[in-house]
């Protein structure tokens, strides 16, 4: 019999084939290469901060401020490169482990203190987004060779489908976290904390190094995806990104994660990110409707699978 | 024999608990080392102690001739102190493997190596006769065999000391012997095992020496093969105390019979508690409950009171069959229960003292006719002069209070709702030994006010001193039952023991 735990994860995979035939059937040219890798280019900056926000909501938190610091990643890399002549990859090298580091803080305030991860990355949200709107309020262009080579980059695929930078980014650490969470001892030790915190203490999982590794390894992924989004708008803007937090969290729940902790994929989330990726594409071919459908759907969806969660641990707990 | 760890004069206090007084602890390699007593005794807090899960406020700890502090149970299992605790602290949605090895998988090029994890968690679980999936979550079993998974990590760590804290509480007898027969072994390989537990039979089976506590104190050290089952009974439950507390009227005592009876239990049963239960409570005066724990002491109190529902008999108050199928129809009833956990079921920490005590009398007027401030005030003071309660005034934060005084509030706020029966769970758990003499002092008050009380208790002095007559139940029976000069410490003791 199929494990209980993998059956959100085949509804979301059901789900999205469902989508994509729906779109096939109705609309030449949607079954093409080039629809699909435009899911990966167009979603690789959600698609990154989802996987650090899987791990979150594994491990039984919230991350709230990632919208806010992919704006900050954004400004600061657009204002190192244009105002301040650094080379990109310098610009990176500096603002990575600066996001790192504010997600590490958060962290340990939320460990140190035994506050609501909530609170804490609601606090972190306000405080990175009023960061970047005071460095600039305005949306600050980027002209630079290093941009230009990087979105000449990238591997064609047949079918006039090509994978760019970011996808491949996105696929390189998507590999990184799958092995982590299931081949490592932290990825178990995240679940364990999901799953019971004070349990995984007594056996001797430090929840002080986890909790804080997966806040900053969260704030890292969002970082990144800041750089990504800006190799997709070519510019830093403050204003960005706002409610990717909400995105990101609502792909994870999709995805099959309990809200609750102890339990995910993050397969599942990247899942999740394409269902609604294909959303967005079915009425983009349409043409008529509002693109506010999307959110319409994603409503549902979110309602449908929280409600599925609620049944099928019911079914566990009275098996128990 | 060699000494491993030595526990010397232990305290740790709670606010408003003192639950640990200088406490005592010996463990030798090869021994298994049983460590008794009652309910809040303080067993599971030196356990957390031991192990680092919880600081301890004064004294030392000695580990092969060092002295240790621990912070953390990463501490304290890394010298080789491994702990099985009383609920099953393991992770439910890992699976077995990860679970029995959770903080030292096996790995492989830095990864964890899943195949050799497998393997010998299987390895592992068979020594306890466990043939089952290793790599399903933990939640798929049943309760009884995560006790065991969570045993076999502790016996799987290798360590020098490893304690078990109620490991056969969810046991049946075959997979209690097969835990034996493991215990025996690591005896053999120089293990010292602290084993808790309130099977006094299973004591008397595995275990060399015995530690017994009594709230929160050092009783003392025995060898098992010189403490026979009565006196290790007596140091559990207590027998010396003041003599003040004894002293007894003897009108109250030959009173017995004549008054009318309030409360009557006729063949009462309910599944897994207690066993056709018959028992009255005259007018005015207190009955006691003794027994050793898991007696069915504390579930007559709960079936009383309307939270364990009935499957066979009846109960009669004032010659009226009661339909209680929830506690309110108790309150309604005029019964009032004060129970055991006053933490958790009794006192509501932050809100203040005169909060606490209108609590009752105020959801039994109804939310919505208010009592004026005035008034909740006058009740408050009412019972703060009544009851001896030491603070400077009604709107002190309970949890600011001593464990005694907290608990006199509890009392009146049952107290403010007048009732016919009071029903006390262990009325002086936890609380200091002055004001124990208090609250048997105020029991006997409330009989001589006509109310009538059903108290169980641990503390057999205590028991004898107050009521009128005791109750003594072993196994979910009522076995005898003593009153007039009958109704000594000694004989309430002996009726534990033997039934």
């Amino acid at each position: 019999m199929m494990s209980k735990r993998f059956i959100p994860l085949w509804i979301t995979a059901s789900l999205l084939l469902v989508m994509f035939l729906i779109g096939s059937l109705q609309f030449e040219g949607f079954a093409s290469a080039r629809v699909v890798t435009n899911l990966f280019r167009d979603n690789a900056f959600l698609l990154i901060t989802a996987l650090g926000m899987t791990l979150v909501i594994i491990s039984g938190g919230i991350d709230l401020s990632v919208g806010s610091v992919i704006a900050l990643s954004g400004v600061l890399s657009s204002v190192l490169i244009t105002q301040y002549q650094w080379h990109p990859l310098l610009a990176f090298a500096l603002i990575l482990p600066l996001g790192t580091l504010f997600g590490a803080l958060m962290g340990t305030i939320i460990h140190v203190y035994k506050l609501q991860p909530f609170i804490v990355t609601l606090a972190g949200m306000f405080l990175a987004r009023g960061i970047a709107t005071t460095v600039s309020e305005e949306s600050i262009a980027i002209d630079h060779p290093f941009y230009d080579a990087i979105a000449d980059l990238s591997i064609a695929l047949p079918g006039h489908g090509s994978l760019d930078v970011s996808s491949l980014i996105f696929i390189l650490f998507f590999a990184i976290i799958a092995i982590m969470m299931h081949y490592s001892r932290f990825g178990t030790n995240v679940y364990a904390l999901g799953g019971n915190a004070q349990s995984a203490e007594l056996m001797g999982v430090s929840i002080a190094k986890t909790t804080i590794s997966i806040y900053a390894l969260s704030s890292f992924l969002a970082t990144l995806a800041g750089i990504i989004f800006t190799f997709y708008t070519f510019s830093g803007y403050a204003l960005g990104a706002v409610g990717v937090e909400l995105d990101a969290i609502a792909a994870v729940v999709i995805g099959g994660t309990l809200l609750t902790g102890g339990s995910g994929f993050v397969l599942g989330t990247v899942l999740g990110v394409f269902l609604m990726g294909v959303i967005q594409t079915y009425i983009t071919f349409d043409g008529t409707l509002s693109s506010w459908w999307t959110k319409i759907v994603i409503g549902l969806l979110l309602f449908f699978f929280i409600v599925l969660q609620k049944l099928l641990n019911g079914r566990k707990a009275s098996h128990g | 024999m060699s000494l491993i760890l030595e526990l010397k004069n232990i305290s740790k206090h709670y606010p408003g608990v003192k639950a640990l007084e200088e406490v005592n602890l010996r463990l030798f390699s090869g021994e298994v080392h049983a460590l008794l007593g009652e309910n809040g005794a303080g067993k599971s807090t030196l356990v957390k102690v031991m192990t680092g899960a919880q600081s301890k406020d004064g004294g030392e700890i000695i580990f092969l001739n060092e002295k240790q502090h621990f912070n953390t149970p990463i501490e304290a299992q890394k010298i080789g102190i491994s702990t099985v605790y009383q609920e099953v602290n393991l992770v439910p949605n890992l699976t077995v493997a990860q679970n029995l090895f959770l903080g030292h998988e096996p790995k492989r090029f830095g990864l964890i190596h899943f195949q050799k994890m497998y393997a010998d968690a299987r390895t592992v679980l068979t020594q306890f006769k466990l043939d089952i999936d290793v790599s399903a979550p933990l939640s798929s079993y049943s309760i009884a065999v995560q006790q065991l998974i969570a045993i076999a990590r502790g016996v799987a760590m290798s360590a020098k000391v490893l304690v078990l804290d109620e490991p056969t509480a969810s046991l049946d007898a075959d997979e209690v012997q097969v835990l034996f027969g493991i215990l025996n072994q690591l005896k053999q390989k120089g293990v010292a095992i602290v084993f808790i537990t309130h099977f006094l039979d299973q004591v008397y089976q595995i275990s060399d020496r015995i530690t017994v506590l009594r709230n929160g104190r050092f009783i003392g050290e025995y060898l098992t093969s010189e403490l026979p089952q009565p006196q290790l009974i007596e140091a559990m439950l207590g027998r010396s105390l003041q003599q003040h507390l004894v002293e007894k009227t003897s009108a109250e005592q030959t009173s017995n019979g004549t008054s009318a009876v309030l409360l009557s239990l006729e063949g009462v049963s309910v599944k897994g508690s207690i066993q056709s239960m018959n028992l009255t409570v005259p007018k005015g005066q207190a009955v006691g409950l003794a027994g050793l724990l898991g007696s069915g002491r504390s579930e007559v109190c709960n079936a009383v009171f309307g939270l364990d529902l009935l499957d066979s008999g009846s109960i009669h108050l004032a010659g009226k069959k009661l339909h209680l199928s929830h506690p309110v129809d108790a309150i309604n009833a005029g019964i009032a229960l004060c129970p055991e956990d006053r933490k958790v079921d009794g006192i509501i920490g932050p809100l203040s003292i005169r909060e606490n005590i209108i609590l009752a009398l105020q959801a039994r007027v109804g939310w919505w006719r208010c009592l004026s401030k005035t008034r909740q005030q006058e009740i408050a003071q009412f019972f703060i002069d009544k009851l001896q309660i030491a603070t400077p005034d009604a709107d002190k934060p309970i949890e600011q209070l001593s464990g005694g005084n907290q608990q006199k509030v509890i009392l009146a706020r049952w107290l403010a709702i007048e009732p016919i029966l009071l029903v006390l769970d262990e009325p002086t758990r936890g609380i200091d030994i002055g004001a124990h003499a208090e609250i048997i002092k105020l029991i006997r008050t409330l009989c001589d006010d006509g109310m009538s009380l059903l108290v169980a208790s641990s503390e057999l002095d205590e028991l004898v001193a107050f009521s009128n007559k005791v109750v003594v139940l072993r196994d979910r029976y009522a076995v005898r039952e003593l009153s007039g000069s009958e109704l000594t410490s000694q004989h309430v003791m002996q009726a534990i023991a033997e039934g």
